[in-house]
């Protein structure tokens, strides 16, 4: 299983897919975040798909997952650069996301944390 | 019929006269196709025509047929994307019963084997009529695309404003083109407002609003904004008359109130000069 | 063609690398393959978690006009699915996911057959085509 790090800038939690993550390194990442958020006490959580190809309705119940504990611990959720085919293939598998935030990049993400509080 | 055996005389002797009935069988397709292909072409695609059905007529083995009907696919699927007619592409087959009639007219005791022959070839040559309709319907299908491509711009209207002007129907095939265009270019210019102007859109039932929401959707994942604009008087009632429900989607009657929608959305004001 | 055992997670993985191999080689555009993968995904996952495990069969197949295309053909010795018709409705579901599962993924291909009989597992075999 494979564990996605976690990195703290300021108030935010960034958190970078790099690979093609199997269900159960999916899960580890909503654990290890809920940690880090209680422990850190951030109020915003950008987590950067550009380099996933594949988001099936598994990966995307975990995202908006995410963006509901995020909240419970009063933080933002943004989830940055989607890829073009990903994004045109949740919206024919009728998959929203609601409940996130979403921007091109990190640094439009981080914009966008930062202009709401 | 799946097989034409009972042709193992006939092909001994199209073997022994391979060059002379080869040649003649040439001379005829070469006549058909008005030298848009060289003699030495049209030779040399024979000749493995030629090998391929003496292993068939004397039943050599069982892959023979599967192999000249795919070569012969090929070949009917190489003159429609070269333009030739279905006559001419039907007629380089049939010749080949001219050809070998030539040879075996005075003997009279391959008059059976020889109608198996012809009904064999008559079989191939339909086929390649039927392969070549397939292929022109693939590559008519193949130009709608390219028209479709050519009829979906995605222009830039400010810094971060991005508008499609669609044109005629919405159908899938067009949404999806659409999707792809609009998200390429939000990732492009990195912009995070776009107009959708549905002005030349003639009809907006359910299923058309259904396509403009997905659209919608798919550009929200990258981060971006979408306004409608174009919302024609009768176009407004029928939305309404059929229930179709936008939701939390901006929509506007011009490009324009939608231009000024997206600049107030993006922190920007337009003042005199 | 492939032939892929389900029984893990980490199988998940190698079933959605392999759809994908074979769905660049057929040449498909790259929304299509991200489709077929993700499709893939979703019928390999049902496999796992409500098929006790199973199997997955990768080939490439060739239309009647020469268009090239990949079948996946997903099978399980599970439950089975009592009401086929309900499963594809959107919304249904036995476990706590979304119900997306199947009506999802059919969206997601060309062409899609479900077979199932309640206590003789299920199979499902989709086709997606090059354009």
């Amino acid at each position: 299983m494979d564990r996605v790090p976690i990195v703290k800038i300021g108030r935010t939690l960034f958190v970078s897919i790099q690979i093609d993550l199997e269900d159960e390194s999916v899960v580890r990442l909503q654990e290890d975040l809920a940690d880090e958020l209680a422990a850190t006490g951030a109020t915003g959580v950008i987590i950067d798909i550009t380099a996933v190809e594949i988001v099936d309705s598994f990966i995307g119940r975990m995202l908006t997952m995410i963006g509901s504990i995020s909240r419970l611990f009063d933080a933002e959720t943004v989830i940055v650069g989607m890829r073009p085919a990903v994004a045109i293939t949740l919206t024919e598998l009728g998959l929203s996301l609601h409940g996130v935030r979403t921007a091109l990049n990190a640094e439009k993400g981080l914009a966008l944390l930062n202009g709401t509080d | 019929m799946d097989s034409y055996g009972g042709q193992g005389r006939m092909a001994a002797y199209l073997r022994d006269h391979h060059d002379k009935v080869v040649g003649r069988w040439a001379e005829l397709v070469a006549a058909g196709v008005r030298s848009r292909i060289s003699s030495d072409e049209v030779r040399h695609e024979l000749e493995d025509f030629y090998a391929l059905l003496l292993r068939v007529m004397a039943q050599e083995d069982e892959h023979a047929m599967g192999e000249l009907r795919a070569a012969l696919d090929e070949l009917s699927r190489s003159r429609a994307r070269n333009g030739f007619t279905p006559r001419e592409t039907a007629l380089g087959v049939f010749s080949v019963k001219e050809a070998v009639y030539e040879l075996v007219a005075d003997a009279v005791e391959l008059a059976p084997e020889y109608l198996t022959f012809a009904q064999m070839i008559d079989d191939l040559g339909l086929r390649t009529i039927e392969t070549y309709s397939a292929a022109r319907e693939q590559i008519i299908a193949d130009q709608s695309v390219a028209m479709l491509e050519l009829s979906t711009p995605v222009v830039r209207l400010w810094e971060g404003v991005i508008a499609v002007p669609l044109v005629g129907t919405l159908d899938s095939a067009r949404t999806q083109l659409v999707m792809e265009k609009l998200l390429e270019a939000l990732v492009s210019t990195g912009a995070e407002q776009a107009v959708l102007d549905i002005t030349g859109v003639p009809t907006v039932d359910t299923e058309v609003a259904q396509h403009l929401l997905k659209t919608v959707n798919a550009a929200r994942l990258l981060g971006a904004h979408c306004t409608i604009s174009g919302i024609r008087p009768q176009v407004a009632q029928t939305i309404v008359a059929l229930g179709i429900e936008f939701g939390d989607i901006a929509t506007k009657a011009t490009l324009a109130d939608a231009l000024a929608l997206a600049l107030r959305n993006a922190g920007l004001k337009v003042v005199p000069a | 063609m492939d032939e892929l055992p389900i029984q893990s997670g980490d199988d998940v993985v190698r079933v959605r690398h392999q759809a994908r191999v074979a769905a660049a080689g057929c040449g498909l555009s790259l929304v299509d393959q991200t489709k077929l993968v993700t499709a893939a995904s979703e019928l390999a996952r049902n496999t796992l978690v409500h098929g006790g495990g199973g199997t997955a069969r990768i080939e490439v197949v060739r239309s009647g006009n020469g268009r090239s295309g990949v079948k996946i053909g997903f099978a399980d010795n599970g439950p089975g699915i009592g009401d086929t018709e309900l499963a594809l409705t959107d919304g249904w579901s036995t476990g706590n996911g979304l119900g997306l599962g199947l009506s999802g993924a059919r969206r997601l291909v060309d062409e899609f057959e479900l077979s199932s009989e309640p206590g003789a597992g299920t199979t499902v075999v989709v086709v997606k085509w090059s354009r």
